[in-house]
């Protein structure tokens, strides 16, 4: 695939995602409180913390999911809000992988798969069924594409919902908690594809606690609470020495296991 | 247990059974005027069936169009979505049939035809009806259909019409033949303003046969064909579209 132009890479100074004292709240509660992070093309960011920390929060409002309240957003140098050039530029950049994988339980796979490249892309059906062919190879998932996502495994589901997103082919994925929900048995084939994934240069936020992939794919690690971004290192030093006892008490709980 | 729907015939039949006053050659299909009356009455089938299938899809499309805003974040479209349901549920049928058939043409400055007037009342009757299907049978739908649609970047049109109404309407199609079986029976009230369907038809051959009882017997056991067939049609629709949100 050819790579697109960015305003990161001319100006090779500012990041390609932007997040400055990011505040959101639900009702009265602060699910973040004034989050600041700045993440380069082609970096890989791991997020993790107890629940209710706020991590989907964080990632939902860089796709829009969320509105956040308070602090800026910006992707490639364009502020996120309601309008059409940040529209724009989420449809062009940003893909989303989901915990519960969120298919289209009514469409084929190959419909999964073309929907977003036709409706949202505008492209000919015979170029979206060719991306779509391309990329269900690329997660391992070729001669399924007329079966329903009910009659596939979760972890080949997860994989088409990999492919689905990549269809739209962003720079960026952010994945909420991708293998939360997957049986133990489907963890691996799901992350080896997510590691593939990294080794191309794709921009990554991944929200997981499957440590072990996040200590070789990470380039940074992000330990958050109460809505605040606690820790922030590169996975050597965020697992060897970390600084908070918080982060230190929340390793120690999740490496027991 | 079947049997058991067809206990106001059964009734009526013993009934026929054990009373001299029965009259049944003004229906007997084995004399040419029993046969000219039934087909007097059934002749109305037409009027019935148009009259509620043409309703019912007018109304599936506005109930569709009341149900979207009831669904939006902000206050005032919802607001539009309750006021409408209210008011409209308020109504009763015939007092709305007879508002369109002679008020409306004095308000709008139109002309509205019998069959017209029928249509619209019973449409916008049932569109409140529609409308609140409609809306639980949205919102029944997981929020990460949704969310996973705004990810793709689908506008809210291709959202809703490629990804949240087919899996909706599916669930829906059950109460969706209800209302059709609401229709048939509603569109009898139709008669009132002249409407020649199955109740008039027998309203009127009472007038000049004096047999009301033999007549609105027939007339019962043409509305209950009719609905056993269409509910027993509705049945096999869903159990062969099955279970699963597969297509
Ligand atoms: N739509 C919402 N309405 C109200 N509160 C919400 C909503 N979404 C999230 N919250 C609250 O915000 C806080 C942060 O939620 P978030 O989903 O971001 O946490 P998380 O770190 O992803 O947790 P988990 O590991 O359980 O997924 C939680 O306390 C949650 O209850
Ligand atoms: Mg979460």
């Amino acid at each position: 695939m050819p790579a697109k132009k960015s305003a990161a890479q001319d100006g090779n100074a500012a990041p390609l995602i932007r997040m400055r004292d990011v505040s959101k709240f639900f009702g009265a509660f602060q699910a973040l409180d004034q989050v600041s992070l700045d993440i380069g093309m082609s970096e890989k960011v791991v997020i993790c913390g107890p629940s209710g920390s706020g991590k989907s929060t964080l990632i939902r409002c860089i796709n829009r999911l969320e509105q956040h309240d308070a602090g800026e957003i910006m992707i490639d140098g364009v502020t996120v809000d309601d309008s059409a050039a940040a529209r724009a530029v989420l449809r062009n950049n940003v893909g989303m992988v989901f915990q519960q994988f969120n298919l289209f339980p009514h469409l084929s796979i190959l419909d999964n798969l073309t929907l977003g490249p036709l409706r949202a892309r505008g492209l000919a059906p015979a170029a979206a069924r060719e991306l779509a062919e391309y990329y269900l190879e690329r997660v391992r998932i070729p001669e399924q594409m007329q079966k329903f996502p009910d009659q596939l495994s979760g972890g080949q589901q997860q994989r088409v919902a990999i492919a689905r997103a990549l269809c739209m082919e962003p720079r960026i994925m952010l994945f909420d908690e991708p293998t939360s929900a997957l049986d133990p048995e489907m963890i691996a084939e799901v992350l080896d594809v997510i590691e593939e994934l990294a080794a191309t240069g794709m921009t990554m936020i991944v929200v997981t606690h499957e440590m072990g992939f996040a200590s070789h794919v990470a380039d940074k690690m992000v330990f958050m609470d109460h809505g605040r971004i606690v820790e922030m290192a590169p996975p050597k030093r965020f697992f060897s020495e970390p600084e908070s006892d918080r982060c230190k008490t929340f390793l120690q709980q999740i490496l027991r296991n | 247990m079947r049997i058991l729907k067809f206990w106001p015939l059964l009734t009526l039949f013993a009934l026929a059974g054990c009373s001299g006053n029965w009259g049944w050659y003004v229906v007997n299909p084995t004399t040419p005027a029993g046969q000219r009356n039934l087909m007097f009455l059934l002749d109305g089938l037409y009027y019935t069936i148009a009259l509620s299938v043409t309703a019912i899809a007018i109304s599936v499309l506005l109930g569709l169009l009341v149900a979207l805003p009831g669904l939006a974040r902000q206050r005032p479209p919802r607001v539009i979505n309750r006021v409408y349901v209210e008011l409209v549920r308020a109504v009763p049928i015939l007092v709305l049939i007879l508002w369109v058939y002679y008020g409306l043409p004095q308000v709008a400055d139109i002309s509205i035809s019998v069959f017209w007037a029928g249509v619209l009342a019973l449409a916008i009757s049932d569109s409140a009806f529609q409308a609140e299907i409609f809306r639980a049978g949205i919102q029944s739908i997981d929020r990460g259909q949704h969310e996973a649609a705004h990810s793709i970047s689908l506008s809210y049109v291709d959202k809703m019409r490629f990804v949240i109404l087919p899996q909706a309407i599916k669930r829906i199609l059950p109460a969706l033949g209800n209302q059709l079986v609401y229709m048939l029976k509603m569109s009898s009230l139709v008669s009132v303003i002249g409407m020649e369907e199955l109740t008039r038809r027998a309203n009127e051959l009472v007038v000049t046969e004096y047999r009301p009882l033999e007549i609105y017997t027939v007339l019962v056991m043409e509305y209950l064909v009719l609905i056993l067939l269409v509910s027993a049609g509705v049945r096999w629709l869903e159990s062969r579209m099955g279970m699963s949100d597969r297509r």
